[in-house]
């Protein structure tokens, strides 16, 4: 049988219940009374284990059932929330997660990951203390049929019988619904032992009445278990509406057992007989409670009256009983039925399906615009307008598909709840993390790459950016310090944000070391802006300043680079003394952009028209001064030019009229300068193969409604890319006033 | 799961391969039950199995009780790990009534 499908779904659970654990954990160390808390890392603890038991995964049943054994006394209030314990509860989450995926893959646990589990289990183990002890209570004898005297007295008699007996009853369903009885009772084995099992096969009709689909098997089961009764019911959560589960606890009074047998169909001297076999009752304490029980119902029919009032009383009790059970059993179900209504709001697609999808919307969105450039060369009214319709509709499917892939951030700003409580432990420092704006979207992917470079920045922070508490309380700012993680949309991208209330960056130290690291020519007068960015400079960031400043900037190159392989960009804000802050701006996706068609001698090109500021002629006067200048005179300010033909060394005689396209990246501002403009498109990017994937200043291709291929001009790249040759033909050079180099304000 | 068929003196051989389980258990209890028509005794070789679930389970004590109801017998061989596990937590081999050979002994006997 091909497991593959359930196993990814088992790993993709896992990680959700381990994440809501960790959650719920690192909530706990503040409100170590919650008991919502404790429940929710009991829950999520039980389910994996339940989980990978019914995968078979024995290295996870049995560390998680200690895990969840030490849960069950927390939640019992007999052990109490501590912060070891969370760090402990922390660290077996952790371990969880780290065994689930070598265990599952059958490749078994590397040494390491065994010598931590191992740690992990015996500490778990010193932190159940007393109910180890508990555990190792020499195993209860089973008893010897008519060997033991029963109590004289029925009603009030105990049986000998030192383990539970489950009489398990399963739904016709049950093989057909994909279960197999056999495999809950493997996984009862993980609680306890198995003592004996009688088949309990009745049903089993006639061999031509006989549909072998069907379940016609009952087990009668002897199960000795220091397990608490809800922890054996939960081994068959799975089949909860497909069996009727009859359990007798160890030490019960003989009339349970007798009430058992009449409960069961069939012949009760049959049942009962199992009952001996199974060492649930002794032979001697089934007769006599079966002949009790005919006592009690000859005395019922020989004297109704005198009885009626205790039998009444009897049922009363009965009855009491049963609805307080029943009314649990309804509760139960509800909350059950309320956890799956709410799962049922969500489905579990596979990301491989939505990527397809959203490559089939992509070609639509081509086709779309081909028709309806087809309507519009035919110049029929009718065709053009329906073709503008069929184009709207597409861009709203889109749209929604999309919105499919868009996460809320909130997942993986959670994850750094972590990160701060572990690294400010180590570092002595006292930081909690702010989160806002959890709830803002955006694509998966993109999520999924965002995770490193935040973390990043994160943990700088953390470590560069706060100081020690003393510090900061003879600064006169409160001890506690602040990280936050902000996100937000701001037109067409996200914005995240990453700040702290720390010493912000030393200007002159990072400017000194610019410097010295041929970053910056002594003569140039830097804002302050350029001067913290100057951080995220390749280069800045060695080993050597790491120790001369304090290692602000380990790394941030690669963080810069991370972002912009996403398209973004990365900026920084610092006050002395009161924080940095590093903005990061991404687009919201990856696959589908809106895009501002030009055109430059035969080739199209498309740039991202969030980036599109205006476009204006540039009138045959100025072009020249401007080609000289490099730079051209826009209302008064001077725009950066970039002649695309040369850039892209695009051939033939340059265009009778030249447009300028403003593209506007970060705070920065450029002026591209081509031949054509083409208006907006919708554009679905196709990355380009592994021989172009290195090509600076293109960052895909796609295709146009006409069939023709465009390639999609990476803004950013390319003008990093002019202004790195710019700066080396000055350094060839003399020393070119300050505006002949391209700046980004 | 594949059922070849041999018919020799003592009667007939069935012998099963691959996955007793649900998606197979319509064939198993055709054949089975077809078999216990064909001749009194039939012996069922179990050396091939590997899964045994509860339908399949089923179909076999269907096929024993059959069997002793009419006089017949039904013999489980060869037992692979798989049936003998089933059996063993279940304590059905009791009822089968076939000696359960252990790897090693069987090697010995198939000899």
């Amino acid at each position: 049988m091909n497991l593959d499908p359930a196993l990814q779904t088992f790993f993709a659970e896992s990680a959700d219940l381990l994440d809501r654990m960790e959650e719920a954990l690192l909530r706990l160390e503040e409100e170590a009374g919650n008991a919502e808390l404790v429940n929710d890392v009991f829950r999520a603890a039980h389910t994996i284990k339940g989980t990978a038991g019914i995968f078979g995964f024995d290295e996870i049943v049995h560390f998680t059932h200690q895990l969840e054994s030490l849960l069950d006394r927390i939640r019992d209030g007999e052990v109490a929330v501590t912060a070891e314990r969370v760090a402990l509860l922390l660290a077996c989450g952790d371990h969880v997660r780290a065994i689930i995926e070598p265990v599952a893959n059958g490749a078994g646990l590397s040494p390491e990951l065994r010598t931590v589990g191992e740690a992990l289990y015996a500490r778990l183990g010193v932190e159940l203390g007393r109910g180890e002890a508990r555990e190792t209570v020499t195993p209860a004898a089973v008893p010897v049929a008519g060997a033991m005297p029963a109590a004289s007295v029925a009603g009030e008699a105990v049986a000998m019988a030192e383990h539970w007996h489950l009489s398990l009853r399963f739904g016709p369903e049950v093989l057909r619904n994909g279960m197999d009885p056999l495999a809950f009772l493997r996984y009862l084995t993980t609680l306890g032992d198995i003592l004996h099992v009688e088949v309990v096969a009745d049903a089993l009709p006639e061999p031509a009445r006989m549909d072998p689909e069907a379940c016609y098997f009952g087990y009668e089961v002897a199960f000795r278990s220091t397990a608490a009764k809800a922890e054996i019911e939960n081994v068959f959560e799975f089949v909860r509406d497909d069996l009727q589960l009859r359990m007798v606890p160890p030490g019960s009074k003989i009339s349970e057992y007798v009430k058992l047998i009449q409960e069961l169909p069939g012949e009760p001297m049959q049942i009962g007989e199992m009952l001996v076999r199974c060492g649930a009752l002794t032979a001697q304490e089934l007769a006599q409670g079966l002949a009790r029980q005919a006592d009690v119902d000859a005395e019922q029919q020989a004297a109704p009256e005198q009885h009626v009032r205790p039998i009444g009383e009897i049922l009363v009790k009965q009855g009491a009983v049963e609805s307080t059970v029943v009314s649990a059993a309804l509760e139960k179900q509800q909350t059950v039925r309320d956890t799956k209504a709410q799962e049922g709001r969500f489905i579990r697609v596979e990301a491989e399906k939505i990527d397809q999808l959203i490559n089939l919307v992509g070609e639509l969105v081509i086709a779309g615009a081909g028709t309806q450039l087809l309507a519009m060369q035919a110049h029929d009214a009718a065709i053009t307008e329906s073709a503008a319709n069929l184009l709207r509709l597409v861009e709203s499917v889109r749209n929604t598909a999309l919105g499919l892939r868009m996460v809320p951030i909130g997942a993986t700003f959670q994850r750094f709840q972590r990160v701060v409580r572990d690294v400010s432990r180590e570092l002595g420092k006292d930081i909690e993390l702010v989160i806002n704006g959890a709830d803002t979207e955006l694509d998966k992917s993109v999520v999924e790459k965002i995770g490193d470079p935040l973390m990043h920045l994160v943990r700088n922070a953390m470590d560069h950016g706060i100081e020690k508490p003393e510090v900061r309380v003879a600064n006169g700012k409160p001890a506690r310090a602040q990280v936050m993680l902000d996100a937000y949309h701001d037109s067409g991208s996200i914005v995240i944000e990453v700040s702290d209330d720390g010493a912000g960056l030393n200007r002159e130290r990072i400017l000194a070391r610019a410097m010295e690291r041929g970053l910056v020519a002594e003569a140039h007068a830097l804002s302050e802006k350029e001067i913290y960015n100057l951080i995220f400079a390749a280069g800045f960031s060695t080993a050597e300043a790491v120790s001369n400043l304090s290692g602000r900037g380990v790394g941030m190159d690669v963080v810069r680079r991370n972002i912009e392989a996403l398209r973004g960009t990365v900026e920084l804000k610092s006050e002395p003394g009161n924080g940095t802050l590093v903005r990061i701006r991404l687009p919201l996706t990856l696959a589908i952009i809106d895009g501002f068609l030009i055109g430059v001698g035969a080739a199209r090109y498309v740039i991202p028209v969030d980036m599109v500021v205006e476009c204006v002629e540039l009138t045959a006067e100025n072009a020249r001064s401007a080609r000289s200048r490099g730079y051209t005179d826009l209302r008064g300010t001077a725009l950066p030019c970039v002649w695309l033909r040369d850039v892209l060394d695009i051939g033939g005689a340059r265009a009778r009229r030249e447009n300028i396209v403003v593209v506007q990246f970060g705070e920065g501002k450029a002026g591209l300068v081509v031949d054509d403009l083409l208006g907006e498109s919708q554009t679905v990017i196709k990355p380009l193969g592994h021989l172009f994937g290195h090509l600076e200043g293109i960052s895909g291709s796609t295709i146009l409604g006409s069939g023709e291929v465009a390639l999609i001009v990476d803004v950013v790249a390319l003008i990093k890319r002019i202004m790195a040759r710019t700066e080396l033909e000055q350094m060839r050079y003399a020393p070119p006033p300050a505006l002949s180099q391209p700046t980004l304000n | 799961m594949e059922i070849s068929k041999r018919r020799d003196s003592d009667g007939i051989h069935l012998t099963v391969t691959g996955e007793l389980s649900i998606y197979s258990v319509h064939d198993l209890k055709q054949e089975l039950l077809g078999a216990l028509q064909e001749a009194p005794e039939v012996e069922v070789h179990l050396g091939g199995v590997t899964e045994l679930d509860t339908a399949g389970l089923q179909v076999l004590y269907l096929a024993k009780r059959e069997a002793v109801a009419h006089g017949g017998t039904l013999r489980l061989v060869e037992h692979s790990d798989a049936t003998r596990e089933v059996l063993d937590l279940l304590h059905l081999s009791p009822y089968f009534g076939d000696p359960v050979l252990i790897p090693g002994v069987a090697e010995e006997a198939a000899r």
